[in-house]
């Protein structure tokens, strides 16, 4: 079964002359790792943000297995899809358990499932409960805090988590681990990724397939393998020599 | 002049008392409405535009005049009184509570829209707790605001710190006079002091 499908979707955002995304279809499987790649004001984010009806589609349908979003309850659609984004949004007031908390104590969870659920999550993201339950956000590394706010997403076990360039503000180091994490944690457990980034490594690292998309529209949808070998036009092209040449350039240096 | 104060003591006490009186429920009242207002501005961006425009065009009306302009309406006494001072409040209380929500980093509304809080539940759960310095802020420039204008109060019959300083004026009595107001002013930075206090510990 599809877990997600964007049929014919297109989104024009007020006083802009062209559509931001432009009559989309796409069809993503349960458990599938799709990665989004495309240069800035491609169109990526606002496409996954349409998954979680932060920005409504102007036409066409997007259906979370199976059925029509616009016809479900928007606070429970969100509730069932984890969200995580680049600038990480912890609630400065809370600490790390209440932040991970905060959405099985609205689903009104029992005390003990929670207070597991929360360990469990934040073993799952490499962060020591003990250690990491009372610090609050402030007292985290940009790491940690993301690792925070994966867990937090985690939390009401969503089928689907959207994932909007959650490493962009990483460094190197941090963000190569935190990608072998991320795979790690994808594989454990049953669920639907979908990955934003503007970085075509990462893409290709993470994604079962790969999304590419310019100027509104999807250029292309297929496994990193394929994409490698057989880009679908120029665009695709310049994405991969860009990548490419950053290797020419460390064979160089050695 | 030291007299005075002790020969008018029930006088300047019950008036102190009404001084405060006024000044209490009216905030009361004031913060209830601007909290409800705040809450359906958190619907809408034009709403909360307009409110605040509206109330800050009542703002810059002079006291005097707008106390005169109620009381075809209400009548001399209290009630007028409390009516202009919670209109007043208004502007100063929703200026505050909007901006301090306002100020709070997108990220986090994104995060907690995202994640399936109702525009009520990140109300109270994340806005409130992260613009409580500006709530409280607003809530003491209030009051002494509300110490002032209140004042103006006793022209209509409203009691209070004014009552003296308007005998005072009318009698040409300069004890009176200066008494009103060391004790008007006096009240507004006292209280200012203790809320700035409680302010800090915020």
């Amino acid at each position: 079964m599809n877990a997600i499908e964007f049929q014919n979707v297109s989104k024009q955002f007020k006083n802009a002359k062209t559509n931001a995304i432009n009559r989309i279809d796409l069809s993503i499987q349960e458990g599938e790792f799709i990665t989004i790649v495309g240069s800035s004001g491609s169109g990526k984010t606002t496409l996954l943000k349409m998954i979680n009806r932060l920005y409504e589609a102007d036409e066409g349908k997007v259906l979370l297995f199976g059925e029509d979003i616009n016809k479900m309850n928007i606070v429970e659609l969100r509730r069932r899809i984890g969200y995580v984004i680049q600038q990480v949004g912890l609630f400065p007031h809370m600490s790390v358990f209440e932040n991970v908390a905060v959405l099985p104590k609205l689903l009104k969870w029992d005390k003990s499932k929670i207070e597991q659920t929360v360990d469990r999550l934040l073993n799952l993201v490499g962060l020591d409960p003990i250690e990491f339950k009372d610090r609050f956000p402030a007292q985290l590394s940009g790491g940690q805090q993301q690792r925070v706010g994966l867990a937090r997403a985690l939390a009401g076990d969503p089928k689907i988590m959207l994932l909007d360039e959650p490493f962009g503000a990483i460094d190197a180091i941090t963000r190569s681990m935190l990608q072998d994490e991320i795979l790690r944690i994808h594989g454990g457990l049953n669920k639907t990724f979908i990955f934003i980034t503007h970085d075509i490594n990462e893409a290709l690292k993470l994604g079962t397939r790969v999304v590419i998309m310019n100027e509104g529209k999807i250029v292309q949808v297929d496994t990193p393998m394929n994409i490698v070998q057989h880009p679908a036009d120029e665009f695709v092209s310049s994405l991969l020599q860009s990548a490419m040449k950053q290797q020419a350039f460390w064979k160089f240096l050695q | 002049m030291i007299e005075f104060i002790i020969n008018y003591q029930d006088k300047w006490t019950k008036a102190l008392i009404e001084h405060l009186e006024l000044v209490f429920v009216s905030l009361v009242i004031s913060v209830l409405i601007a909290m409800i207002l705040t809450i359906i501005s958190l619907y809408s961006k034009q709403f909360s535009k307009l409110i605040v425009y509206f109330f800050s065009v009542i703002y810059s009306i002079p006291s005097l005049a707008l106390f005169s302009l109620l009381i075809p309406f209400t009548g001399l006494g209290k009630e007028t009184a409390l009516i202009g001072l919670i209109v007043y409040s208004q502007y100063i209380l929703l200026r505050n509570f909007i901006s301090g929500i306002n100020s709070i980093d997108n990220s986090i509304i994104e995060s907690a829209v995202g994640m399936g809080l109702s525009t009520l539940q990140t109300f109270y759960m994340i806005q409130l707790p992260l613009a409580k310095r500006s709530i409280v802020t607003g809530i003491r420039l209030t009051i002494i605001s509300t110490v002032g204008i209140a004042t103006i109060a006793a022209s209509i019959n409203a009691g209070g710190l004014g009552t003296i300083l308007f005998d005072g004026l009318r009698t040409m009595n300069t004890n009176k006079i200066i008494w009103g107001s060391v004790l008007s002013a006096g009240l507004a930075l006292g209280l200012n002091y203790i809320l700035s206090k409680v302010e800090q510990r915020i």
